[in-house]
């Protein structure tokens, strides 16, 4: 892609550049960069009491406590996150593959669709999911009677897996269509006329062609599932605590900033090193769509 | 790194034209395409479920104070969106935050994007990466780290730091997203506007900008939604100031009325016709 845009009148200019990007690169650099650091040197503080400052001093015990103390909350964490991007491939992938291979002139269409949820709040999309849930709802209560008063989905770990899979879905099906739309699928034809059967031509030559898509997309999911807090708490229960409920309970409620911090940045660093080893492995260039 | 990551494979076009030929792929089983057609089916509906809850439930007559479950069918949630006045209040508070921070992210974003997009300049792939960072940085860590300098610059929470947080996350997904669609424009138009004689200004208004229009359009519709959904973020930075979504979180305590529905519902098709305007305006084989 880079390679022709060089005959398309990309120019070189000393200052131009430079004049465009900084109004946008300062706000990030202020506001993005800036506060990241702020929250390092809060990491490593002390506070000795609730309504105290804060006083840096190199207080490495807030990371040693966030791996004995909330260790168990992050293993949760990542195992609710991992089954929901895990899910959203399951789910994601053959209703992209349906796209890109039935969708006809309708394709543009049929993932419009997929983007529509997006335009009702995140929020009141979980509060619908815990009255579509809720033990009193007609399916729900159906099971209910099927298998004993004990039964229920709101408020156990599966309703909060379900309903980060659900909020974060459309992000798995748009860069596996994507990459699905860029496939040559007379490719297929090639390996059937070879002698390889439907399911052998899938796996072997179109999955590999797809598999940046579901990189992208299980990032996509994995990050904002990993930190988040509202699922957990409307369709959840006090035993499916996340991470991002403790650290904006002691951010917002409990004010113990060096701890939430501490937490907040081993959440990053992790999520980070995983972002780095997947663009190792994959590139750059798979993901530029 | 993920050098155009993030925020375009999501909502980047898919080029015009592809090879893909449908025809090709029709090998296979009858019946697993059919099965694979009846499960897109169920997808779809997994997908509209919430939606179409959250539509159904504004006809609904609660009898208590949570519109969660179905009481009877009723128009006044229609007749009276804005009966409840705190809600209406946060609602307007939020499209305010979304309009003035939109405006200022597209004016940031879009520049960038020609930085990015036609200059070939020492530092751009570095900015690159820079501007993915945000969007591959949990909303919570983003939301605490501006708490942390708010805090410490002793910046009193409300209004501005809300639009300050909003205008952070909109700009990389703006940049990113104009970016990729006008990836591969042909510059040299602007030299020969210039060469015909027009200034500098009229070269910009005349031809640059009505190229970049439509990804600043899909930019800017992107942005509304993530501005008037986002929580996370905001309930970091907010202090007393609610918008809709927090003010809907901060009543759930005593009440969910059906006006929420309502206004959601509002927003909904309102963003629907805007997409389903901006895509018929837009050259087919786009997303």
């Amino acid at each position: 892609m880079a390679a022709d845009d060089d005959s398309k009148g990309l120019r070189t200019s000393r200052f131009a550049p430079y004049g465009l990007l900084s109004p946008g690169v300062i706000w990030l650099l202020l506001f993005f960069l800036v506060p990241v650091a702020m929250l390092l040197k809060a990491s490593l503080s002390t506070k000795p009491s609730r309504f105290a400052n804060p006083t840096f001093d190199w207080a490495w015990g807030n990371y040693s406590s966030a791996f004995s103390q909330y260790g168990g909350v992050f293993v949760r964490s990542f195992v609710y996150a991992g089954t929901a991007t895990v899910l959203a491939i399951l789910i994601g992938y053959p209703l992209a593959y349906w796209i890109a291979t039935r969708g006809g002139r309708w394709k543009n269409l049929l993932i419009g669709l997929v983007v529509v949820p997006f335009f009702t709040s995140y929020l009141i999309r979980t509060i619908a999911w815990s009255s579509i849930l809720a033990d009193q709802n007609a399916v729900v209560s159906g099971l209910r009677q099927v298998f004993g008063e004990d039964f229920r989905i709101l408020a156990t770990p599966w309703a909060v897996i379900g309903g980060l899979t659900y909020n974060f879905m459309s992000f798995m099906i748009l860069p596996i269509y994507v990459s699905l739309e860029k496939i040559d699928f007379r490719l297929t034809e090639a390996a059937a006329d070879l002698g390889s059967t439907t399911w052998g031509a899938f796996r072997k030559v179109v999955l590999p062609l797809s598999l940046p898509g579901v990189f992208a997309g299980s990032l996509l999911v994995f990050i904002p599932a990993a930190g988040d807090y509202l699922n957990a708490r409307y369709l959840g229960s006090p035993k499916t605590t996340m991470i991002g409920t403790v650290v904006q309970n002691k951010f917002l409620v409990q004010f113990d900033y060096p701890q939430a911090a501490a937490l907040s940045i081993v959440l990053m660093v992790i999520i980070t090193a995983m972002v780095l080893v997947y663009s190792k492995f994959l590139g750059t260039e798979g993901l530029a769509v | 790194m993920m050098a155009e990551g993030a925020a375009p494979p999501v909502f980047a076009e898919a080029e015009p034209g592809r090879r893909g030929s449908d025809k090709a792929v029709r090998a296979g089983s009858p019946w697993g395409r059919r099965l694979l057609t009846a499960f897109a089916v169920c997808v779809y509906i997994y997908l509209f479920l919430p939606l179409i809850n959250i539509v159904v439930f504004t006809f609904n007559s609660p009898k208590g104070r949570y519109n969660l479950s179905w009481d009877g069918f009723t128009l006044d949630n229609w007749l009276n969106p804005f009966a409840d006045k705190e809600l209406t209040d946060a609602f307007g508070r939020s499209l305010q935050v979304a309009v003035v921070s939109i405006t200022i992210a597209l004016v940031m974003g879009s520049l960038i994007a020609i930085a990015l997009a036609r200059y070939r300049f020492t530092g751009s792939k570095v900015t690159e990466v820079f501007l993915v960072l945000p969007l591959t940085t949990p909303e919570i860590v983003l939301g605490a780290s501006l708490y942390q300098l708010f805090l410490g610059r002793n910046v009193t929470l409300g209004r501005s730091t809300v639009v300050i947080a909003h205008v952070m996350f909109c700009v990389s997904f703006v940049a990113l997203t104009v970016k990729a669609r006008v990836r591969g424009f042909d510059w040299s138009l602007e030299d020969a506007a210039m060469d015909l004689g027009a200034s500098p200004m009229r070269t910009f208004w005349k031809v640059t900008f009505p190229l970049i229009l439509p990804g600043i359009m899909a930019a800017a519709l992107l942005s509304f939604a993530l501005s008037m959904d986002d929580y996370i973020i905001t309930d970091f930075t907010k202090g007393e100031f609610a918008t809709f979504p927090i003010q809907v979180n901060n009543a759930f305590r005593v009440s969910f009325p059906p006006q929420v529905n309502v206004l959601a519902t509002i927003v909904l098709v309102v963003s629907v016709l805007l997409l389903v305007l901006s895509s018929a305006r837009r050259r087919p084989g786009t997303v």
